[in-house]
């Protein structure tokens, strides 16, 4: 990467609305989830002002800003995990396959269906490693026997790279694994009911550098098939691992940009200082 | 300047002084509850464990004539005024029953009645100067001895000490407590889930645990009143049964499980909701398969305490006339019926002494049955404790 070769951009040359600033090349483009002149308010504070963004197919989009930003709240937007906020209220739209996921008609549960979640803090189910697995698709009707059900959770479990190290003890507790396993264990149960979307809410901001490299790598595979979208707050991390990543600053997208000018060469003041440490 | 160690010690002293005072007054006002608990088990130990021991006469019965129509012609009338009468009350029936019995003798040891009873356990007693001499020689003879109290645990209760029983009450006490869990269990559970997991938080829900709150602290004989005026008066459920006792105690018992089970549910972790709200469980789906269970010790446990509290409560069953006098032993819910606390606190109005066991007796079994229920709850509460 060299800085001083790429042409600084100014703040004049504002992208369409939505798109990212620069371009990423070997990104794919398809629109997965688009977002306009989206606002929420928790009571009377406004959390989210005006966002306009497009969250590309099979891509890593990094969200990254200083701490209360906005940017869990908006990434809790994408599979409506803000209903259970009885203060939140929502404008604007997101839409997703066509469909604007907060009209009255979207039914929350298809959306978190297609629109999978990992936590901040791993949070497997206290049952067996295989139910944490097999609950969700079976509550889905995803399978109907026992052996679709076992290839299922095989095949969850081999995604997320965590079979090896549980094969042979499927039905411990799956508490009983390492946090790093957990966090592992608890992407195997997102991408089990085959969602297209994977919200990830600092997935590895409680793990060690070993497990966070693990998941790190997972992430970067799992883009094949799934478009994942990240909170985080570490900025090597969204180097890393983003092919986009999005700005937030009190609630606002200052800058959604192309990973490598975003760290390289960022379009915005804001976004330089943050990403050079004068704050966060 | 800064102080020195010394300095900051010297300070320190009283502090440390208040904290150890503290602590002792503590230890001590544990030690006081801890010795009132000792003298209240000693007291009704030593009152009560003579009631599971009844004097028994070994007596000969000669079946004539005359028993078939008066029981006390059975017996030798030296010893017939220290046999219980309602042993001489079944030989007629026992005679019309078998009439080959009739003409024959017969050795057996009967109940001896509470007079007996009491003098040879000690206490107060009727027996006269020769009375006490026939039971004094009897006994050397072997011929009076105090047995098993088997009655008190096989029959119900009775006007004679010596043949009452605590069945009645022990089986009213179940069928009561059935209702009781029927009712209160699933309502309390469900009005729980609901104002937990569904309600809107908004003024009517405040106002509704409000009011669940305080249910919990209302003096018991009004939830009395209360089933005689709705159960009894209104809808006519048979007054004295176990159906109208456990209804009301359910209504007692209702808040008591509500608010246990708020709390259970509150103690499962906000981050399994989410968990499974994200796997996009429905919010019943939630709540039955990753909520609840992980509920389930702590409302267990406050059901059982619950329950408990509600076996020993006497004052709104007298309001809906379970306090009777039930000499049968009968297991259905709308006969008249009574419960242990009832039957313990009519006992204790008996003028005669002898019944003074028979109340501490009661209250050991109703104890042993408490002890039992809160033991079973803290098992229930081990067992299902999941730390995974």
């Amino acid at each position: 990467m060299n800085m001083q070769a790429a042409p600084r951009h100014t703040v004049g040359t504002a992208p369409q609305v939505g798109q990212p600033h620069t371009r990423n090349d070997q990104a794919c483009h398809d629109l997965s989830i688009r977002v306009r002149d989206l606002n929420l308010w928790y009571g009377q504070t406004q959390a989210l002002k005006n966002l306009n963004i497009d969250l590309f197919e099979k891509n890593v989009t990094a969200l990254i800003g200083p701490s209360g930003c906005g940017k869990s709240t908006f990434l809790r937007c994408l599979n409506r995990m803000n209903d259970l906020i009885p203060s939140v209220r929502i404008e604007g739209l997101v839409e997703m396959d066509g469909r604007d996921v907060n009209a009255t008609k979207m039914d929350e549960v298809a959306l978190r269906r297609r629109v999978g979640m990992v936590f901040q803090k791993p949070n497997p189910f206290p049952k067996s490693i295989y139910e944490n697995i097999a609950y969700a698709p079976r509550m889905h009707d995803l399978v109907s026997r026992k052996a679709e059900q076992d290839e299922l959770v095989e095949k969850a479990l081999r995604d997320a790279g965590l079979w090896n190290e549980v094969k042979d003890k499927l039905h411990e507790p799956g508490t009983s694994l390492s946090g790093g396993q957990q966090q592992r264990l608890c992407i195997a149960r997102a991408i089990a009911v085959q969602p297209d979307v994977i919200l990830m809410d600092e997935p590895t901001s409680a793990l060690d550098p070993i497990s966070t490299a693990t998941i790190e790598d997972l992430m970067d595979k799992l883009k094949q098939q799934f478009t994942i979208v990240t909170v985080t707050h570490n900025m090597q991390q969204a180097a890393r691992v983003a092919d986009y990543t999005a700005f937030f600053h009190l609630g606002e997208i200052v800058e959604y940009n192309d990973t490598k000018t975003m760290f390289s060469n960022p379009a915005t003041k804001k976004a330089e200082d943050y990403i050079t440490g004068r704050y966060g | 300047m800064s102080q020195s160690f010394d300095e900051i010690s010297a300070q320190l002293q009283r502090r440390h002084r208040k904290s150890a005072r503290l602590k002792w007054l503590s230890m001590g006002a544990l030690g006081l509850a801890g010795l009132f608990l000792v003298l209240f088990f000693a007291d009704m130990l030593s009152k009560g464990l003579p009631a599971f021991q009844q004097a028994q006469i070994r007596v000969e019965l000669d079946y004539n004539e005359d028993a078939t129509r008066m029981g006390r012609a059975a017996l030798d009338p030296e010893v017939s005024r220290l046999v219980s009468r309602t042993f001489e009350r079944l030989i007629p029936g026992m005679l019309a029953d078998d009439p080959e019995l009739l003409g024959t003798t017969e050795t057996r040891w009967v109940l001896a009645n509470a007079q007996v009873d009491q003098y040879l356990k000690g206490h107060t007693h009727r027996l006269n100067a020769a009375q006490q001499a026939t039971v004094d020689r009897l006994a050397e003879e072997g011929n009076v001895a105090l047995k098993f109290n088997t009655t008190f645990f096989t029959s119900g209760d009775s006007k004679m000490a010596e043949a009452s029983g605590i069945l009645a009450a022990a089986l009213g006490t179940v069928m009561t407590m059935l209702v009781t869990l029927a009712i209160a269990f699933p309502i309390g559970v469900m009005t729980a889930v609901y104002l937990e997991e569904f309600a809107p938080d908004n003024r009517l829900t405040q106002i509704i645990e409000i009011n669940i709150n305080n249910l919990a602290a209302i003096p018991s004989i009004l939830f009395g009143l209360l089933g005689l005026a709705i159960f009894i008066s209104f809808f006519g459920v048979p007054r004295s049964s176990p159906l109208v006792g456990g209804m009301t105690l359910a209504l007692m018992t209702l808040p008591v499980i509500i608010i246990a089970t708020r709390t259970a549910l509150r103690s499962v972790p906000d981050s399994i909701r989410h968990a499974a709200f994200g796997v996009g469980c429905s919010r019943w789906q939630v709540v039955r398969d990753h909520v609840l269970p992980l509920a389930m010790p702590g409302i267990m446990t406050g059901s059982i305490i619950g329950l408990a509290q509600a076996m020993g409560e006497t004052a709104p069953l007298i309001i809906v006339g379970m306090v009777a006098f039930i000499p049968d032993v009968s297991a259905t819910f709308t006969n008249a019926a009574t419960v242990l606390p009832a039957q313990i606190f009519t006992w204790a109005g008996e003028p005669d002494k002898a019944f003074v066991e028979k109340t501490a007796g009661g209250i050991l079994v109703l104890l042993a049955i408490l002890i039992f229920l809160n033991a079973t709850a803290v098992v229930l509460r081990k067992k299902f404790e999941r730390r995974w």
